[in-house]
């Protein structure tokens, strides 16, 4: 079981969580004006990156708010975790 | 192809079983193949006995960059069945279980096609109601599914545990007979001697690492970790690993990897006759010829390539089991280990063309894969060959999610299937 640390309450087991996919996918700010082309790839292409990726947690069962997170998907070990609305941080690898 | 029958058991016999040659060749690669597979799982290698036997390409080479039947070939519980609730996923998964019926034969190997049945309970008024559903849609798209009380699930199925003050009582459950399981190994392991035999090459440990493009941007070349192999046609069967190869052409998916764990008992005699299945408690299980009780349930609720997974989610699984079957309660479990599956939004697989020429896809088949092997192998041949769908495989194309067409699966069962 993950070790996950929430920005707001600290480490938690992973039970108290849901993943919530991929972040920093933004919505089209004006959806009447996205073609067939971006909206499929906005609602259903991933990166499904091996290695590091950056995705959406949710406390679920504790303080039920939303965060991010930087993990290695080889490995499963979290390397950031930070709140919702800041960039991705940039931990040395290749940007 | 050194065929095998009783006649040749008994003569290998005589002298002293020292005559039976390796079932397939070990290549190096050539300079060039009329088309490459990747991944050499059942869905690759079956792919590429299609392309020779029925499509008349034999030049064809399948790389894997590990060992054959090593990724989730390996890993699944072997459950087949066809009992999805649409049309066009019916179709697939039938003609996946119409292939099988003859495969031992096919393939002169014997895969242990056992249709023992797949038992689905169920455990409360909705699924009831789901199950009914099912059994209707199944019957109208004329795949077989019945109904069976709790006092029949039984008589099927008699370690099941029907008692009425249990968690989750069994309420029912829908028995497809035709269902059942195969040996994994030997769908990969007859794929690739079949193939072998028609001059398909099957090259191991030999990494895709590049695709190359040209003009155009239809394929010319795969880089590999055994050197450059030229080619005009490129059909990916990576299963949890395709979003990291078809990124090497520039091709984004509608994929997540997701670790699906599993796990056996150590063996005993014959106590389990059938597959069970339960989607409200999520778990599976049936029994291997070796003794061994197979028992898988839902995917851990992350992405990840690590093939493992944490040990609450096969904690979860048993508690179901062990109510379900108190017999087993005592039972030791042998291993347990996972698999990558790429699970797509609508838990329908794609199998079909990209949009670069030259390059197919056959993936998206999430926590399902095993069971349609060789109906996906056969329709992804085709379209291999003929650079167009098969009628099956016609609905599963990478445009449903720019349509909006979804077969969505997903809802329709309730769970990742």
């Amino acid at each position: 079981m993950l070790l996950i640390a929430c920005p707001y309450c600290g480490p938690r087991p992973e039970l108290e969580f849901s993943h919530g996919g991929e972040a920093h996918i933004a919505r089209p700010e004006a959806p009447a004006d996205v073609g067939a082309d971006d909206w499929g790839a906005y609602l259903y292409l991933r990166a499904n990156a091996r290695g590091l990726h950056a995705e959406r947690w949710r406390h679920t069962h504790g303080c039920a708010r939303f965060f991010n997170a930087l993990r290695d998907t080889t490995t499963d070990k979290f390397l950031a975790t930070y709140e919702c609305g800041q960039p991705r941080p940039h931990l040395g690898e290749p940007s | 192809m050194q065929r095998f029958s009783a006649f040749q058991l008994f003569k290998q016999g005589l002298a002293g079983q020292a005559g039976w040659k390796p079932q397939w060749r070990s290549p190096e690669p050539k300079a060039s193949y009329d088309a490459v597979i990747i991944g050499g799982g059942g869905h690759g290698l079956g792919a590429a006995y299609y392309l020779a036997k029925q499509h008349g390409l034999r030049n064809i080479a399948v790389v894997e960059k590990g060992w054959l039947g090593g990724g989730n070939t390996g890993r699944n519980t072997t459950i087949i069945r066809s009992n999805y609730l649409f049309g066009e996923s019916a179709a697939l998964y039938d003609h996946a279980v119409k292939l099988w019926e003859g495969l031992s034969r096919e393939l002169n190997y014997n895969v242990m096609f056992s249709q023992r049945g797949v038992l689905t309970l169920a455990h409360n008024v909705h699924d009831v109601q789901v199950l009914g559903r099912h059994i209707h849609a199944n019957r109208a798209n004329g795949v077989d599914n019945e109904w069976l009380t709790p006092e029949e699930a039984k008589a099927f199925c008699p370690p099941l545990n029907i008692a009425a003050n249990i968690r989750y009582p069994v309420l029912g459950g829908a028995l497809q007979r035709r269902g059942g399981t195969a040996r994994h190994d030997a769908v990969a392991w007859g794929y690739a001697r079949a193939a072998d035999a028609l001059g398909v090459d099957i090259l191991e440990n030999c990494e895709v690492i590049g695709i190359r493009r040209g003009v155009g941007g239809a394929v010319e070349a795969v880089e590999t970790t055994r050197g450059l192999i030229q080619t005009r046609k490129i059909g990916v069967s990576a299963a949890g690993h395709t979003s990291v190869v078809l990124d090497l052409a520039g091709v984004r998916l509608p994929l997540e990897s997701y670790p699906l764990q599993a796990l056996v008992s150590e063996p005993v005699k014959p106590v389990f006759p059938c597959v069970v299945m339960s989607n409200t408690i999520h778990a599976y299980i049936s029994q291997s010829d070796k003794g061994e009780l197979v028992i898988g349930a839902g995917t851990d609720i992350y992405t990840s390539y690590t093939q493992r997974g944490g040990l609450h989610i096969s904690q979860h699984t048993l508690e179901a089991i062990c109510e379900l079957f108190p017999a087993f309660r005592r039972l030791k479990m042998l291993r347990n280990w996972g698999g990558i599956v790429d699970l797509t939004p609508d838990r329908s697989p794609i199998v079909g063309k990209t949009p670069v020429r030259g390059l197919y896809v056959n993936c998206g088949w999430g926590t399902g894969g095993f069971k349609a092997t060789p109906g996906a192998a056969h329709t992804f041949a085709w379209t291999i060959a003929k650079d167009e769908p098969h009628p099956i495989n016609a609905p599963f194309t990478l445009e449903r999610f720019r349509e909006g067409r979804l077969i969505d699966e997903a809802a329709a069962a309730a769970v990742a299937h």
